[in-house]
């Protein structure tokens, strides 16, 4: 199989421009004879939704939650980027692009980022007019703040709550269209397979989670926006309902899966607790705009923090990277703070939390300044930890956040099977090896509103789609086979729980396919990954039928399907023997402990192709040409 | 512990026996998605102000208390099973009008339009509303006032939102009436039990707002 990104010729900030212009249209009057099934309702579902919808296709939008606003965007914290040059303090286009692609350590396509970043003030635009309540100044203009990995001060926000006002946006736009009439909402419903009728994506089978009925949804085209798979980890900060199943029953259709060990670790998170906690919260990576991350000089300094001296404090990100500071990437503050705590100067009770001081700040700027930048987040984190970072530091350790990773997509966002659209989280596409924050808002965004109501549309207008009804056998055998593993799992009736299953993964996960990465670990992940797959086939406990609400039965088979990723997603990281962004593979390290990577041998996506379960993936090999930007060893000193 | 991760235990324990767990919501577990939500000994998200049920934590309780939960009570929002209720109700309030009717693309510049900072501020404050539905149970006619003004007075404090001001109030009103919701009766529950601490002077700007549009000046 070739991959072709089908990235359009010419000089790099025309490429969009032309593309967008060779694309095929579809006339206003035939738009509506077209159906498109969306799933998923974040940034990129909902913007796709509501702007499909305004064009006049027929959208057919479907979400696991309750009501589409619940999507997972809405928890996102700190910003949003966009190459506003606001600040007049040297942004542009050219330099967002820049420091994208450094950021993702030089694994990411060109024209994707370039734009991206393009379509970044577009969205600012846009959602201004929406009525998204973002910060500003006195003077009424808009407000920006840094965020790691750039120098100048783009990141728009909305307090600590800017992905809910960009996600209610979204879908408040949505909720127009489903008042127009051009978008139906099919909410509670969970996406269990895909369907391919002649070698195209042609619909969808979900399980109605009240009724616990199987649906055939048909339509013309099927656009996947269904986030990222950072819960294989069991502790992650995404929310306990996002899950993989749909990419992954998409992969198992063909579709193939791209770079799975691009996992972002984010360095900011609330450290674990115990063995009951069911979820890491972040704190916003703004908080290091005023926030100063420090450990102990000295192992085993045992004194509280307010009580250790300045000289007695190792500021290490400051001392490390001094151009950067505290406001270095995420793979790079998340690397270190594991580095000191593996030396022994951890804090807190685990030892494995750093400390995040606003001491400075408060003297600086006064109390009431940092409460109006960061209060929610503060209060959060009181009510999470009983403690008061007005009078004391936090206490953070780096947590799964974010997964680079996703189904692979061309330039249009269609994956390989004609006709599956994969936008957002979901997809490979733009962050590389490691995504700069503040930029998940901006790829969502800019996919769904700006990206797919023109590529969608050639692929519509250059496609013969004969009728296919729910009644075809394709629709007959996806529904089969999923009736058929709902029933499997149910017929087990043994005696460990879901949960149990799916922690065990998650702390095999995180101690041998996280932070760092060796040969011998990830093989150790790859005979046991297996060992637990069997486990779950054997013993686990699902009570209830399967035709009502059955929470436990949705969430066994999220696991089952995690059990069945996992294994990709440790042979793709051994598979890449070079450290680059969020992959650390302790084998490939400069002498100073960065990631060091190997251009000569890994410059490429892997896009695997599923060859079945416990059976060796085929790996797809699309290199990475870099025309505009000389890869280098990053340096954020 | 927090009260979730309580209710994570009791269920685990129950399917270990072959039970069905106790049906309840949740996602975001920080407070932001709004899809947590039950009555805690009566009080809607429990007893911590300003605090959705997922942020509560076990320290709120002692040893030995017992706790009765209960669902979101409301003809409006029907119980499903346990303690999960529909709240499409809220989507369709929304659908009625709770947006600015601005398409993609063409967009003025977003520094055109300068908002002074006290009006972003007060639509802020408005907007942060997570659609969770403890308004309504914890009042005592079920009104769904406060979550209806909250989008109103957030679009209604924006130069951004006053194309549609009148429509909307009236469309959003009339919606939230036929969803089954009691009137409102300025007893102020419901601002007492909201985890996003929405004012209760977003109802007075509601009804302001509603009275003009009506009297059509």
């Amino acid at each position: 199989m070739t991959l072709d990104s089908r990235t359009p010729s010419g000089p790099l900030a025309g490429k969009w421009d032309r593309h967008r212009f060779e694309s095929r249209l579809v006339n206003p009057a035939n738009r509506r004879r077209h159906s498109v099934i969306i799933v998923g309702t974040g940034l990129a579902g909902a913007s796709a939704a509501s702007s499909l919808g305004e064009l006049g296709y027929q959208v057919l939008s479907f979400c696991i939650h309750d009501s589409p606003r619940r999507a997972h965007s809405i928890a996102a914290q700190g910003g949003i980027n966009a190459a506003k040059n606001y600040q007049n303090d040297g942004d542009s286009i050219q330099r967002l692009f820049y420091d994208t692609i450094k950021g993702g350590d030089y694994r990411a396509r060109e024209a994707n980022v370039y734009r991206l970043a393009q379509l970044s003030v577009n969205i600012i635009d846009q959602c201004v007019a929406q009525g998204v309540p973002f910060a500003r100044e006195y003077g009424g203009q808009l407000d920006n703040r840094s965020f790691g990995g750039a120098q100048v001060s783009r990141t728009f926000y909305a307090r600590g709550q800017t992905g809910q006002q960009l996600l209610l946006g979204a879908y408040q736009s949505m909720m127009r269209q489903v008042q127009r009439g051009s978008v139906t909402v099919f909410a509670q419903r969970e996406m269990l397979d895909l369907v391919i009728v002649d070698g195209r994506a042609r619909g969808i089978i979900c399980r109605n989670l009240i009724t616990g009925r199987l649906e055939r949804h048909v339509a013309d085209a099927v656009c996947l926006a269904t986030g990222g798979y950072g819960t294989a980890y069991y502790l992650s900060t995404n929310a306990v309902n996002s899950n993989v199943t749909a990419a992954w029953r998409a992969h198992k259709r063909g579709a193939l899966f791209a770079n799975p060990c691009f996992t972002q670790i984010h360095p900011t998170c609330i450290p674990v607790s115990g063995d009951h906690q069911s979820k890491l919260t972040l704190m916003s990576e703004s908080l290091r705009n005023d926030g100063r991350v420090w450990v102990p000089k000295n192992a085993g300094d045992t004194r509280h923090p307010n009580d250790i001296p300045d000289g007695d404090r190792d500021y290490y990100l400051e001392r490390k990277y001094p151009s950067f500071g505290n406001l270095v990437p995420r793979d790079v503050a998340s690397r270190n703070a594991k580095s000191v705590c593996d030396e022994g100067r951890g804090v807190g009770e685990s030892g494995l939390a750093v400390y995040l001081d606003f001491r400075n700040s408060i003297e600086r700027v006064g109390h009431d300044v940092i409460a109006a930048r960061y209060g929610n987040l503060f209060e959060m984190y009181r009510k999470i930890t009983d403690q008061d970072p007005y009078k004391e530091p936090m206490r953070i350790y780096p947590a799964i956040h974010y997964t680079m990773g996703g189904l692979w997509v061309d330039y249009n966002l269609m994956s390989n099977v004609a006709g599956l659209h994969v936008l957002g989280e979901a997809n490979f596409s733009d962050h590389g090896a490691n995504r700069l924050g503040a930029s998940a808002l901006m790829q969502g965004l800019a996919d769904g509103y700006f990206v797919i109501p023109y590529t969608l549309a050639h692929y519509l207008a250059s496609t013969s789609l004969p009728t296919v009804t729910a009644e075809h056998d394709a629709f007959a055998e996806a529904e089969a086979s999923v009736q058929g593993r709902i029933d499997r799992i149910l017929a087990v009736k043994g005696s460990k729980t879901p949960r149990e299953l799916h922690r065990e993964l998650g702390r095999l996960l995180w101690d041998e396919v996280g932070m760092s990465r060796t040969d011998a670990g990830l093989r150790r992940a790859l005979s046991r990954i297996p060992q637990l797959r069997e486990e779950f086939w054997q013993n686990v406990s699902v009570p209830g039928e399967t035709n009502n609400l059955n929470k436990n039965l949705e969430y066994a088979g999220r696991v089952a399907d995690y059990l069945e990723f996992a294994e990709l997603l440790a042979l793709d990281a051994l598979e890449r023997r070079e450290s680059c962004g969020g992959h650390f593979r302790e084998e490939s390290q400069t002498p100073d402990g960065e990631a060091q990577r190997d251009d000569a041998n890994f410059s490429y996506v892997a896009a695997w192709e599923f060859k079945g379960v416990g059976a060796m993936p085929a790996l797809h090999k699309e290199p990475l040409d870099f025309e505009y930007v000389k890869p280098s060893q990053r340096s954020y000193k | 512990m927090s009260f979730l991760e309580m209710l994570d235990v009791v269920n685990e324990q129950l399917i270990r026996k072959h039970v069905e767990p106790i049906a309840f919501d949740s996602d975001c577990r920080e407070g932001i998605c709004g899809t947590c939500g039950f009555l805690v000994n009566g009080r809607p998200h429990g007893p911590e102000p300003c605090t959705t049920v997922c942020q509560l934590h076990m320290r709120a309780f002692r040893d030995g208390d017992t706790i009765t939960l209960e669902p979101w009570r409301a003809a409006a929002f029907p119980v499903i099973k346990d303690l999960v209720v529909d709240r499409s109700a809220f989507d369709r309030i929304i659908q009625a009008g709770g947006y600015t009717s601005a398409n993609v693309g063409g967009a003025p510049d977003g520094n055109a339009l300068p908002i002074p900072k006290p009006a972003a501020e007060a639509a802020f404050d408005a907007a942060q509303c997570i659609g969770c539905g403890a308004c309504v149970a914890a009042c005592k006619n079920a009104s769904a006032a406060l979550f209806t003004s909250a989008k109103v007075a957030h679009l209604a404090h924006l130069p951004q939102g006053q194309v549609e001001r009148q429509a909307r109030v009236l469309n959003m009103v009339s919606r939230m009436d036929r969803e089954g919701f009691g009137s409102c009766s300025n007893e102020g529950e419901c601002e007492a039990v909201c985890p996003k601490g929405i004012s209760l002077t977003s109802i007075a700007t509601m009804n302001r707002e509603f009275w003009r549009a009506l009297l059509g000046s």
